[in-house]
């Protein structure tokens, strides 16, 4: 029967269906890792202004203590995830590629590692500002990927009227299973932080939706549900990329936001399930962000699994912890679809990196994205574009260098979700091309 | 552990998505190849081996040409991702059972080197070029390539019709006397089609759709083309929606025009089982290249197939338009494309469909 109801789910037009592979660690509870001897914390891991230092070398800090305030209202303040000795603030490598300025913080050893920094807080009392500024506080971004700071969503413009807050448990990424585990285990902090979002926006429903991928999630989470009725969950049929909030949008209310809008001009504020049930168990507590989930997956690690990590754990470190097998292995920070491949192995984890996948060269052959084969003009391309673009016209324009003409085909309206070089029979990397494309017409309108 | 050293040295930068979706365009094509095979069995069951003979020198021409251009145009060979054999099938295919040889091979020689590679070679010809090659053959070779014969002669694979042996640039060998004897009962030499254009007379439907008739090598079996091209749909290497616009297109209008006047205009199931129509909307309209990529581009495409074939049937000088409907409809595919295209997610209410 539960296969039967999929094709009565509601769903947004186009998108693909690629192997979901997330049977590696959607069984596996989330499970703590040990300390590792030192974080890394780059003060950029947000979008917006890199929060500012408020230690120095050699001072010793406990965890969940400040370390960073936020350097304006797009920005972030950084709480300590260990206690430990700070060792410096110095370039690191990030997984982007860049060197940014972070904290080095030597964890001890020997502590008990309790968060200290902790005030019970009355959410019922506190005003929406008083809330936003409360969010601000915890240090809280989106960790579905984008890291923006979650407050700034909460500050919509005042002609934007938000009726809905949509939590968004879709985790279309193959592979990746935090958001799935998050729902299972946290159900409680999940609509305690949706009940949060709903006060500061003043709107008057919460939907968290999900993938039917995900019907054990959908079941654990409305044990949980208020009796007011003001928050439901929706169950959407699982295709690739539902997680997107545009795609979230139509699919759930049928709304499409506006090309170059944000989900406010159409009353929607969307929201992670990672994000929200953080929230909703710090935020009571006056605590900051210092850990996440992050599924670690993949057919090139032996022990795959969801597990909660210090913020700023170097990525050798978890995965030595976990049996990285041999080399010539492809690992990618974040899903196979959207997520980047990384340098070195010496990056930290940060507050948007919600996974690890790691391959190994016989999933990956055949995959490179050398065009094989002229474009044949088949139009699965166009028949996959979630956002209902012409990939087939851009890639030709793209491979011709007439980047300017591409904007004549709604280039920026590309949220780079991969799904036209993921059926392009003759290889084409199109979104490659488009990612390169809109570099360059930003350079162009830069430099005019 | 793994030394640090050597782990970071393999670990690999790519862009995302790190995974795609099989199948490459060889298997595509090879697909397609594979889908045409029981065609062709049928053609040579039907007419014998000058069937088989034909099939063979057309691809071989069309093999040969592509291979010899890339060669001398400095570029590797393009031979192995097997489109060029379905063009050279389908010519074959489109070609009367006794079609001489050497007009096969200039044919081939013709649609591959003119209508493809001098295009740029696969993805950048504008039309089918195995329907090039039969224009082509159509202008130069009126006779021939109206010339038909009974299916289901006795001797067939054993001895070749005449004019298929015919000696280079000769004009083909008269098969008169062939035909006098291995002719059936009232064969006349038309096929169907001819025969309800200019006599009135509608064939047998069952006959069409089994393909005992006379007709182009490929052509007669309306039933077998349909199989085979839902094997193709079934694999998503074929585009359903364009057959279906050309099949309902053509229908409804012969059914429109079959019910003002019977007499005169045949009924939808002999125009769709008749004539090149069901291989041309199977198999050669779905050529992925000379199609329109948009969603609704390719109704349209189809429903223009479909009108231009009916109208060159009803009241043009010939009593077959598929080959001609498909050459109109490759020519108008990017105009089609680049006026259907889709309305984008979030467009402001009132955009204009197409790009600028």
């Amino acid at each position: 029967m539960a296969a039967l109801g999929h094709w009565f789910r509601r769903t947004f037009p186009h998108g693909i269906h690629p192997a979901e592979c997330k049977s590696l660690t959607a069984g596996k509870p989330i499970q703590r890792l040990p300390f590792p001897p030192e974080l890394i914390l780059p003060l950029a891991q947000h979008t917006g202004a890199p929060s500012v230092p408020t230690v120095h070398q050699g001072q010793e800090v406990v965890r969940g203590e400040p370390i960073a305030t936020a350097a304006g209202f797009v920005s972030v303040p950084l709480h300590a995830p260990a206690t430990g000795v700070i060792r410096g603030i110095d370039l690191m490598p990030t997984a982007k590629g860049p060197y940014t300025r972070s904290i080095i913080l030597e964890v001890y050893p020997g502590d008990s590692q309790e968060v200290r920094y902790t005030a019970a807080r009355d959410v019922d009392a506190m005003s929406p500002a008083e809330i936003i500024q409360a969010v601000q506080d915890t240090g809280l971004v989106g960790l579905g990927g984008a890291a923006f700071p979650t407050h700034v969503k909460l500050s919509p413009p005042k002609e934007h009227k938000i009726h809905t807050v949509l939590i968004n448990g879709c985790e279309c990424e193959p592979f990746l299973t935090t958001d799935h585990r998050v729902m299972l285990e946290n159900g409680a902090d999940l609509v305690a932080g949706t009940r949060i979002f709903m006060k500061a926006l003043g709107a008057e429903r919460g939907i968290i939706g999900l993938e039917d991928n995900k019907l054990d999630a959908a079941e654990a989470l409305r044990a949980h549900l208020p009796a007011d009725g003001s928050i439901t969950v929706e169950v959407v049929q699982t295709k690739y990329p539902q997680g997107a909030e545009k795609m979230l949008a139509k699919a759930i209310l049928g709304v499409e936001i506006p090309s170059g809008s944000y989900p406010s001009s159409v009353g929607l504020a969307v929201f992670n399930v990672s994000s929200t049930a953080q929230l909703g168990s710090l935020l009571p507590r006056s605590q900051g962000v210092i850990e996440r989930v992050v599924t670690i997956t993949g057919p090139g690690v032996d022990k795959p699994g969801n597990y909660l990590v210090p913020i700023g754990t170097p990525v050798r470190f978890i995965l030595e912890k976990l049996g990285f097998r041999g080399a010539e292995q492809t690992l990618i920070m974040g899903g196979p679809m959207m997520g980047s491949t990384v340098a070195s192995l010496d990056v930290p984890t940060t507050k948007g990196c919600g996974g690890f996948l790691v391959l190994t060269e016989r999933e990956l052959e055949g995959q490179t994205f050398e065009s094989a084969y002229p474009c044949i003009s088949c139009g699965h391309c166009v028949e996959a574009c979630p956002m209902i673009l012409n990939p087939c016209e851009m890639g030709k324009l793209a491979a011709a260098g007439r980047y300017g003409e591409m904007d004549s085909y709604f280039l920026n309206d590309c949220f780079e979700c991969g799904c036209c070089s993921y059926v392009c029979p003759s290889g084409i990397p199109l979104v490659q091309y488009f990612r390169i494309a809109k570099a360059a017409n930003r350079q162009k309108s830069k430099a005019s | 552990m793994t030394d640090p050293a050597t782990t970071t040295a393999h670990v690999l930068l790519r862009t995302s998505p790190h995974l795609r979706k099989a199948p490459p365009v060889d298997v595509i094509m090879r697909n397609v190849v594979y889908a045409l095979l029981p065609v062709c069995a049928f053609a040579v069951w039907q007419f014998g081996i000058s069937v088989l003979a034909l099939m063979v020198v057309c691809t071989g021409a069309c093999l040969l040409t592509e291979h010899l251009v890339c060669r001398f145009s400095g570029k590797p060979t393009t031979v192995g991702d097997w489109s060029v054999v379905i063009t050279g099938l389908l010519l074959a295919l489109t070609l009367p059972p006794g079609f001489p040889l050497w007009m096969g091979a200039v044919a081939a020689v013709f649609g591959t080197g003119v209508g493809k590679l001098l295009f740029g070679g696969l993805g950048y010809n504008v039309m089918n070029p195995a329907l090039v090659g039969r224009a082509f053959a159509q202008a130069a070779f009126t006779v021939p390539i109206t010339t038909w014969v009974p299916h289901g002669a006795a001797d067939r694979f054993t001895t070749f019709i005449p004019s298929t042996l015919t000696l280079p640039f000769l004009k083909p060998v008269p098969i008169d006397d062939w035909l006098a004897s291995h002719t059936v009962d009232g064969f006349t030499g038309a096929t169907p089609l001819a025969m309800m254009k200019f006599e009135h007379v509608p064939a047998d439907s069952l006959e069409l759709l089994l393909g005992t008739t006379a007709g182009s090598a490929g052509e007669t079996s309306a039933l077998l083309i349909l199989l085979c091209g839902m094997y193709l749909v079934f694999r998503n290497m074929m585009n359903w929606r364009i057959t279906t616009a050309i099949l309902g297109t053509s229908a409804l209008f012969s059914a429109i025009f079959h019910a003002i006047s019977p007499d005169i205009y045949p009924g939808p199931v002999f125009t769709l089982c008749s004539g090149g129509l069901m291989l041309g909307a199977v198999f050669m309209a779905t050529d992925m290249v000379g199609s329109p990529v948009t969603p609704l581009g390719v109704w349209v495409y189809g429903a223009l197939i479909g009108l231009v074939t009916v109208t060159i049937r009803f009241w043009g000088g010939l009593s077959e338009g598929v080959m001609y409907a498909i050459l109109l409809g490759n020519a108008c595919a990017p105009l089609i494309s680049s006026v259907t295209q889709p309305r984008r997610y979030g467009a402001p209410k009132r955009e204009w469909r197409g790009s600028a």
